[in-house]
């Protein structure tokens, strides 16, 4: 892209503007933006950085070298030798897993039902695509009111009796992913529903000529065709999942019966216990992890592209 | 395909699919659906179970959401003359829950904060993002990749990350509990995405005419004011809707930042469900009053839903 403007002989581009070159205005034009991501991304970042390896309470005045105390490694350790944080990854990543596929296979089927052409089709789309949109801690009290046991209309629908699906432990987890699931699996159908339509027509054509089957079609041409898109919603799902925090917070609260995951989990331990600096830590372990999960990914990603 | 060219089986198999998406639309929009059916629910059969799908709606469960009310004890009956003089509203709800209405409820409060916070960082996101955009789209610089990825990096934050730092700052700067703070980290959040999704729009625009405007002595902040921005309207109008979306919904950041003179809804509203307790009827209302904005927007987006939600990696 930059190149197209290198070579374009718009000489008038190099010229000057009263006193200012357009190149400088140029980047006079994306201060603004950085200036603000600096302050309000980059600043945080480090400062979180510094905090971690300290022992810091924000619930305590600062007094240097008391609070924070530079600790060095020591909260990374108590993370990472914590056999309740163990129990805390091990559910994000049972949840992850169970939403992340959930989508995947709903989205892309919905996909496929909806290539067929028929009237109603866009008003359908776009009334599959509501609860995407909406507020995921919304979403969590309207899945909380339907759960309801006593008069709520899940259990109601099911043929279930009066199954707590909010306070019980043992199946909250799954209240939760289920809420998950309804509400993204438009995000990987619409992701599929473009990329499905970007597979070129004379490929089928070619194929129907052959007399391939449908499965044949299925494998060969279509799968192949849409996998960088299901890649890349598959990226998007497992990041956006592996973060989760304001569903679980409309659902179940981040009481005592709320299900350990990570980010419900940071929450409590800075701002309810007020341990700063082993929150900071939890969060920058959240955060490699993502960015590990995310370049693991994306090499998938430009494999499949190829 | 032509539908005449279909045989026999193949026209079944059609019906079949349709049947199904239909079938599986509508068991998609349950949930939604019964918010809107509590929401409208007399009081009376709110808590009954099996629960009731036929009834006369009422818009009982609005008003107490809207409004704060003291119940009457038990069998205190107001006089006719006093039933009489009441607002059509306060009546409604005197009948639905033996409560007299006493002051305006919390919710219109936090729903004033929410529209003040959504559109004060809407307008300043897209104001520098497409600055922003522009500068990315058209400017040479070197490393100009690896910014635009930098940029795009800090969208990709867990946002419980962030909040610890943010907080602290925002505490010695007093700026925990006010609209600004809020606008801020809202522009902050929003404006990544707002700089890759209208770079895409604008790389779209032929630089043809920025050429010749330029060619006829127009200034660069001229050209993109009268030739860029005309061009690039729809994507502005799209970038805003989402972002206005995003910054609607956002639930972390408000519920740590605001406590209640610039309180939002999303971080308003699960509290006061706990408060609300017994009635599910306002929550339900709650809930629909506040999820209709981003409905309507979606509905006016849908064209542009693929390219927004992927940071416009794909255009379609």
């Amino acid at each position: 892209m930059g190149k197209n403007v290198d070579e374009n002989p718009g000489v008038a581009l190099e010229k000057h503007y009263r006193g200012v070159r357009d190149k400088t205005l140029m980047r006079v034009f994306i201060l603004p933006t950085l200036i603000l991501l600096i302050a309000i991304n980059v600043f945080p970042l480090i400062w979180s950085l510094f905090l971690s390896f300290t022992d810091y309470s924000a619930k305590m005045a600062n007094v240097w070298g008391k609070n924070p105390a530079w600790v060095s490694s020591q909260n990374f350790a108590d993370v990472l030798t914590n056999p309740e944080m163990w129990e805390k990854f091990i559910t994000t990543a049972k949840y992850v897993i169970m939403t992340v596929a959930g989508e995947m296979i709903l989205g892309f089927g919905l996909a496929l039902l909806l290539q067929l052409d028929f009237k109603g089709r866009g008003l359908i789309t776009t009334l599959l695509v509501l609860p995407m949109t909406m507020s995921p801690v919304i979403v969590g009290l309207m899945w909380k009111l339907f759960y309801d046991p006593n008069w709520g209309m899940f259990n109601f629908l099911l043929g279930l009796g009066r199954v707590d699906w909010i306070q019980d432990p043992a199946r909250n987890l799954y209240s939760i992913v289920i809420a998950d699931i309804w509400m993204w699996t438009p995000f990987v159908m619409l992701l599929s529903l473009a990329g499905l339509g970007a597979v070129p027509k004379y490929l089928y054509e070619a194929a129907e000529i052959d007399r391939a089957s449908w499965w044949f079609k299925f494998t060969r041409i279509t799968l192949p065709m849409v996998s960088p898109i299901l890649m890349l919603a598959l990226i998007f799902r497992i990041i956006e999942a592996f973060k989760i925090f304001d569903l679980p917070m409309g659902i179940t609260g981040r009481g005592a019966m709320a299900p350990p995951l990570l980010a419900m989990h940071l929450y409590n331990v800075s701002f309810v216990t007020w341990k700063t600096s082993y929150g900071s830590a939890i969060g920058y372990i959240m955060l490699i992890m993502v960015l590990a999960i995310t370049l693991v990914l994306v090499k998938y990603l430009n494999r499949a592209k190829q | 395909m032509d539908k005449k060219l279909l045989s026999a089986k193949q026209r079944v198999l059609r019906a079949v699919v349709i049947f199904l998406i239909c079938v599986v639309t509508v068991i998609y929009l349950i949930p939604l659906f019964f918010v809107i059916h509590t929401s409208f629910k007399p009081w009376d059969l709110i808590k009954e179970y099996p629960p009731k799908i036929l009834f006369r709606p009422t818009v009982a469960s609005y008003i107490r959401i809207f409004t704060a009310r003291t119940p009457l004890p038990p069998g205190v009956e107001l006089s006719e003359e006093k039933v009489a003089s009441m607002k059509w509203y306060e009546r409604l709800v005197y009948k639905d829950t033996n409560e007299e209405v006493v002051r305006k409820g919390d919710l219109p409060r936090r729903y004033l904060n929410s529209i003040i916070i959504v559109i004060g960082s809407t307008v300043i996101t897209i104001v520098i993002g497409t600055l922003a955009a522009y500068g990315f789209s058209r400017g040479k610089m070197r490393g100009k990749d690896d910014w635009l990825f930098f940029i795009l990096t800090t969208r990709m934050l867990p946002p419980v990350v962030v909040v610890i730092p943010v907080f602290l700052m925002f505490r010695s700067l007093s700026l925990t509990d006010t609209h600004i703070g809020l606008i801020l980290l809202y522009t902050a959040f929003n404006v990544s995405f707002a700089v890759w999704v209208m770079k895409g729009f604008i790389d779209e625009i032929p630089i043809e005419y920025e050429e010749a405007a330029l060619v006829d002595g127009y200034t660069r902040f001229q050209v993109f004011m009268k030739v860029v921005i005309p061009q690039a309207t729809t994507g502005i109008a799209a970038t805003a809707v989402f972002c206005f979306i995003f910054a609607w919904n956002e639930y972390a950041f408000a519920f740590l930042l605001s406590r209640k003179t610039a309180q939002t809804v999303p971080a308003w509203l699960p509290y006061q469900m706990g408060v609300l307790g017994y009635d599910w009827g306002a929550a339900a209302a709650g809930t629909f009053v506040f999820l209709l904005p981003a409905m309507v927007f979606t509905i006016i987006l849908r064209k542009h839903l693929v390219r927004g939600i992927t940071f416009g990696a794909i255009r379609k």
